[in-house]
């Protein structure tokens, strides 16, 4: 892995997010969150369900305002500049669905347009994405009639039509088989080989262990550690992930890295 | 404003809801149906039951009478009705509608006729019930010519003339054109079925464009598209807008096809729209009725604002919902806002004010009734119109702000 001039990709200020709730009063799903994820890096958020891991990367992805902090993604303000944020960003969550009465052509195409694409470029994009991910048979199938691998393979071309810098996924493997679920791990493992940073969340030991370059323990919407696998076994004297996390979240608050 | 994008999202939602069912059902099949329906089968249906009900002789009691065998007999040879003997349970009788009407004769009903002495005749009817009236309106036909033919005969006996009980006849002439007729009788039901079919028509794009997306998680996916959220609410409005323009559009034009075909159906008079009128014909015939062929351009025109003002409300109410299920409990107890004004609008003596002039929907079905019986009262339509379009603004800024609020756009 090369760390040249440090290109940080994704620059999170004390992210906060501050949600009202009816019976609980506010709550802060995401407090004080900072980060950096450099060009060709995978970052990990791990975190168990509830952490603040889907509402940071929403932020991240200009879905949802911060309450307080920003972030700087390919060098744009999340806060100020949304739509050149989201012009730079590629987001793929479990949660982020097909048009089922559209065909996987149509909706990669339906994508291109909306972040400006000619039709010419669109094709040309479209054609190189299916046949990297060898979606030629349905290409022209309506999503509805679609595997959930072929689903996955869609989304992800989908994500990848305008070429974007950076790439936010949310649980992507959700819900996948084994086969599905690899077929996501290694197109992540492209993406760093073509310069991209990523964040990646996910709550399974195993993907973070075998894919992220840095790794950030999310629990109770602040980040309690970060650093390299080598790094967090190193401080925590422990080998086993899970352990080490285990360790971080039932720890008192305070005493992050 | 990015006018490419909007139209990239149009182009897309309209290709997405063309292939959509339901949407085809209610934007397109439905509001098709509907007016010739109304038109052929309903209209058609009301006047052949009132040509059979007048051509049906109905059965009648006589009642009591027995010291009046003249008036017995020449009710029993009338060829208006049928003349069944009488039974105790006769009231059963004509609830059962086995007897349609019954005419009770007081005693020495006839002897008194001779003598000048005045007496009462009752009919029985069940009131409501269209054959048992026609009946009813046979008897009353039938006692008033015997008592025009006493009096005449009582005033003869004294060597009077019969216009001394007759000092002046009356008579009532219409003046109205005939666009007038038909602009109250079909129309106050022409604007009222328009707007309903609006409404319908943008209800289920509405629907399925926000609550719809929302549960099937793909607005997530839209939302993280570098396009505006303005324009996303512009794109889908506009096919919104869409799908209640297409379902007045077709209602309008099978109407047209179904009137035209009507006209040559009954054999042109040259009356160049017309229509099956309501139920209450003077003969067995179909009544013909002309509506203002401009009047319809103008509902049209006017009907535009309110189409705008239905697809912004539903898009907005429609957003609010998480699922296509909660969209359709918020949206169905819209349809009573809708028609509630409209029926309003059909009341008899509900005239155009200028306070109503401000009340949506209502005030449309009052101008429409205007329009197509030709009067154009110009100020009222701006007001409408303007007030409207008002109205259709506030709705469409209101849907905008709700699709920038991440309350409503992650609802969980």
């Amino acid at each position: 892995m090369t760390y040249e001039p440090a290109t940080a990709m994704i620059e999170a200020h004390g992210l906060v997010k501050q949600f009202s709730d009816r019976k609980r009063g506010p709550i802060r799903a995401v407090d004080d969150v900072s980060f950096k994820v450099e060009a060709g890096q995978v970052y990990g958020l791990l975190g168990a369900n509830g952490a603040g891991k889907t509402t940071t990367l929403r932020m991240l992805a200009t879905l949802l305002r911060p309450s307080a902090g920003t972030a700087l993604v390919a060098g744009h303000d999340i806060v100020r500049e949304p739509g050149l944020v989201r012009a730079s960003v590629g987001f793929l969550a479990a949660s982020t669905a097909l048009y089922g009465r559209l065909t996987a052509r149509e909706m990669i195409a339906y994508f291109g347009r909306l972040n400006g694409m000619e039709d010419s470029l669109i094709r040309a994009r479209t054609a190189s994405l299916a046949a990297e991910l060898d979606m030629g048979e349905f290409l022209d199938r309506r999503c509805d009639r679609l595997s959930t691998g072929m689903k996955q393979k869609t989304s992800i071309a989908r994500t990848l039509i305008h070429d974007p810098a950076v790439m936010i996924l949310d649980e992507p493997t959700l819900g996948l088989d084994v086969i599905a679920a690899r077929a996501v791990l290694s197109f992540v493992r492209d993406c760093r080989t073509r310069g991209k940073a990523v964040i990646y969340s996910t709550h399974v030991m195993a993907e973070v262990e075998k894919l992220c370059d840095v790794i950030g323990i999310i629990h109770g919407g602040r980040l309690r550690a970060h650093g390299s696998l080598a790094a967090l076994r190193a401080e925590y004297r422990e080998t086993d992930l899970e352990e080490i996390f285990v360790g971080i979240v039932s720890r008192p608050e305070g005493v992050a890295s | 404003m990015n006018g490419r994008a909007i139209a990239t999202v149009y182009v897309k939602e309209l290709t997405d809801t063309l292939r959509d069912r339901r949407t085809i059902l209610s934007t397109l099949l439905i509001p098709t149906i509907v007016m010739p329906l109304l038109m052929f089968g309903a209209g058609r249906i009301a006047a052949g039951v009132v040509a059979r009900a007048r051509e049906e002789i109905p059965s009648i009691m006589v009642l009591g009478g027995e010291d009046s065998p003249g008036v017995r007999a020449s009710l029993g040879h009338s060829e208006h009705f049928h003349v069944i003997p009488p039974s105790p349970n006769w009231r059963r009788l004509i609830s059962d509608k086995k007897v349609r009407a019954a005419v009770e004769i007081p005693a020495g009903f006839e002897a008194g006729l001779g003598s000048g002495a005045s007496s009462a005749v009752s009919v029985y009817e069940y009131r409501g019930e269209l054959k048992s009236g026609l009946a009813a309106q046979q008897i009353v036909h039938f006692l008033d010519d015997l008592r025009d033919r006493t009096i005449a005969s009582r005033l003869e006996a004294r060597g009077l003339s019969a216009d001394l009980v007759k000092p002046f006849k009356t008579r009532t002439v219409n003046v109205a054109p005939p666009e007038k007729v038909g602009g109250n009788l079909i129309g106050g039901v022409i604007p009222y079925v328009i707007i309903l079919l609006c409404f319908t028509g943008a209800m289920y794009p509405a629907m399925d464009l926000t609550a719809g997306e929302k549960e099937r998680g793909t607005l997530e996916t839209l939302l993280c598209s570098p396009v505006g959220r303005a324009e996303l609410v512009a794109g889908k409005f506009l096919v919104v807008l869409t799908g209640s323009l297409t379902a007045m559009t077709c209602s309008l034009i099978s109407m047209g096809a179904s009137l035209f075909l009507g006209g040559m159906l009954a054999g042109g008079s040259g009356s160049m729209v017309r229509s099956a009128g309501m139920a209450g014909a003077p003969n067995a015939e179909l009544p013909f009725l002309t509506i203002d062929p401009l009047g319809l351009v103008g509902v049209v025109g006017m009907v535009l604002p309110v189409a705008v003002l239905f697809s912004a409300v539903l898009f907005t109410v429609a957003l609010f919902a998480k699922s296509y299920k909660e969209a359709q409990s918020y949206v169905a107890p819209l349809i009573f806002i809708v028609i509630m004004p409209a029926v309003a609008g059909l009341l008899p003596g509900v005239e155009l004010s200028g306070r109503l002039a401000l009340v949506p929907i209502l005030n449309l079905t009052l101008v429409c009734k205007e329009m197509l019986s030709g009067v154009w009262n110009w100020h009222y339509m701006a007001i409408i119109f303007v007030s409207t379009a008002v109205y259709a603004a506030a709705a469409l800024a209101l849907a905008v702000r709700m699709f920038n609020r991440e309350d409503v756009l992650f609802r969980s």
